[in-house]
């Protein structure tokens, strides 16, 4: 009974200092949002990471979610003659939860995994180390532009994978369930209602935001050579996909929640 | 200069740094010798204020160092550079930047002026102008030796560490960066404190030789006095015998 006390005890006291690391991390980092210098460049460079070059696998994703999603609330809507409502269902399925949840997992598991082992590979070769020798803080110069680009980055690359995802609806419903080209596009405005945009674009912010923080928080505090960067990098995926889920439904329930 | 009083620094249950005593006269090259694992390295970093010691002082011209932050740290960081054991050199950055970079980020150097200076000190450790836009990958051990060497001085600070400036080379490449050391410190007439098990980089960088052992300095003296330092732990150390004082712990 002890011992199995005890092993709880252990595993909540592991759990806070993991969260007061973490806490401790984000402050510093993002107190260096508002401190100069500010590297320009760095934030650039890390917005395209993110942004420019996640632009395929995220669009792929977002084309056959919209194609996917038109072609089972047809069918299933079908049982109770709702088929109309296909290109309302796409719209809001995809701004509000698909949109930002598929991209949000696509780029953790790109850009997050290599934020992991950048820094992570910075940290065991001593990289890290060098820059605080070289009058540069690691926070501002390696966590901060990182934060800053995954914040601002992703609701625009979301808003393009809105997009791209209400055409794969738009494909499937036109050339295989027959719709009617301009009655299937004024059905997809009529219903849409800023907040579901909005709402959407929020949860990107919140997840860029997550995903570059989890990608440096692992790199930052990984060690022992190439096996510590591989946990690092696994941490940072799995961490940040699960935050995101979380996130997800408690942004949710701050927009919609009744 | 440097000046360390009863620096103890722990891991968990394990004494790194055990009450150690070490003072860096100015102007002198001092080398610490000593085996894997003795805290060589940590002693450097607690120095450098990347990590904290859990107790005692750490002097730098007087001023009380371990407890900086902030803009005091990086006013003192600036007096510093460091060579690394395994060069660090910024795999992101070309040759050149990697060199220029405490000029451009530490002393807000404008780049083309920063670059001349880069090519400079590379000309310095024996490279070339072209080799400068390269990666550090693209070059061999020996090379990044070199550059890391070049961004140690580059900011031409009053205190440079080395870290096993050797390690990992040919005996002949150890041999030319022990000169590119010596020479390049005698132009800046800076303060050095390296740390090497390499004795015969420490025979030619020296001016004073320590020894640590299990977290203590258990000799020091200038550096021609160690062949006979009558002390068996430095004796041992120095001919490199597998029998003697010091028994390796091969259990951790």
């Amino acid at each position: 009974m002890i011992e199995l006390l005890s092993t709880i005890g252990m595993v909540v006291l592991l759990f806070l200092i993991h969260v007061g690391k973490l806490a401790e991390f984000t402050a510093l980092a993002v107190s260096h949002v508002v401190r100069p210098p500010f590297f320009p460049r760095l934030i650039a460079k890390s917005m395209l990471e993110i942004g420019y070059f996640s632009l395929p696998v995220v669009g792929l994703t977002a084309i056959f979610s919209g194609m996917v999603v038109a072609l089972q609330s047809y069918t299933g809507f079908a049982r109770f003659s709702a088929e109309g409502a296909v290109a309302t269902v796409v719209v809001l399925t995809l701004t509000r939860e698909l949109g930002p949840v598929l991209a949000g997992l696509m780029v953790a598991g790109r850009v997050g995994a290599s934020m992991a082992a950048e820094i992570g590979t910075m940290r065991v070769t001593e990289q890290i180390d060098a820059l605080t020798t070289l009058s540069t803080n690691p926070y501002k110069y390696l966590v901060t532009p990182r934060l800053l680009a995954g914040l601002l980055t992703m609701p625009l690359l979301v808003l393009i994978a809105d997009i791209i995802g209400v055409f794969g609806g738009y494909i499937v419903a036109i050339y295989r369930l027959g719709f009617n080209p301009a009655n299937y596009l004024s059905r997809t405005w009529e219903y849409l209602q800023t907040n579901d945009v909005v709402s959407g674009l929020t949860k990107a912010a919140v997840f860029g935001f997550i995903i570059s923080l989890m990608g440096c928080y692992h790199g930052y505090y990984s060690k022992g050579g190439a096996q510590g960067v591989g946990q690092a990098t696994t941490n940072a995926v799995v961490s940040a996909a699960i935050m995101i889920l979380v996130f997800n439904y408690v942004i949710t329930t701050l927009f919609f929640g009744k | 200069m440097i000046q360390l009083r009863s620096v103890r620094k722990t891991f968990g249950p394990k004494v790194v740094l055990d009450d150690l005593n070490l003072d860096v006269k100015k102007g002198e090259s001092l080398v610490v010798i000593g085996g894997s694992g003795t805290g060589k390295s940590v002693m450097l970093k607690c120095i450098l204020g990347l990590l904290r010691p859990n107790g005692g002082s750490i002097k730098v011209d007087g001023e009380e160092v371990t407890n900086l932050k902030g803009k005091d740290r990086d006013r003192v960081m600036q007096r510093f550079g460091m060579l690394f054991q395994g060069s660090a050199l910024f795999d992101s950055l070309k040759v050149w930047e990697n060199v220029a970079f405490g000029l451009i980020q530490g002393r807000k150097m404008q780049r083309p002026q920063a670059r001349e200076i880069a090519i400079e000190k590379l000309a310095q450790v024996g490279l070339a102008e072209s080799s400068g836009d390269l990666f550090p990958a693209e070059l061999s051990g020996g090379m990044q030796k070199r550059v890391a060497l070049a961004r140690a001085i580059a900011t031409s600070p009053e205190i440079i560490f080395f870290d096993e400036p050797t390690t990992g080379l040919d005996p002949i490449m150890a041999d030319v960066i022990n000169d590119l050391i010596v020479e390049c410190v005698k132009k800046l007439g800076a303060t050095t404190l390296s740390i090497t098990h390499d004795m015969a980089s420490a025979r030619k960088i020296a001016d004073r030789i320590a020894m640590l052992h299990k977290g203590k300095m258990i000799w020091v003296g200038s550096a021609k006095d160690i062949d006979h330092s009558d002390n068996p732990y430095v004796d041992q150390f120095i001919h490199g015998r597998a029998q003697g004082p010091i028994s390796m712990e091969l259990r951790a």
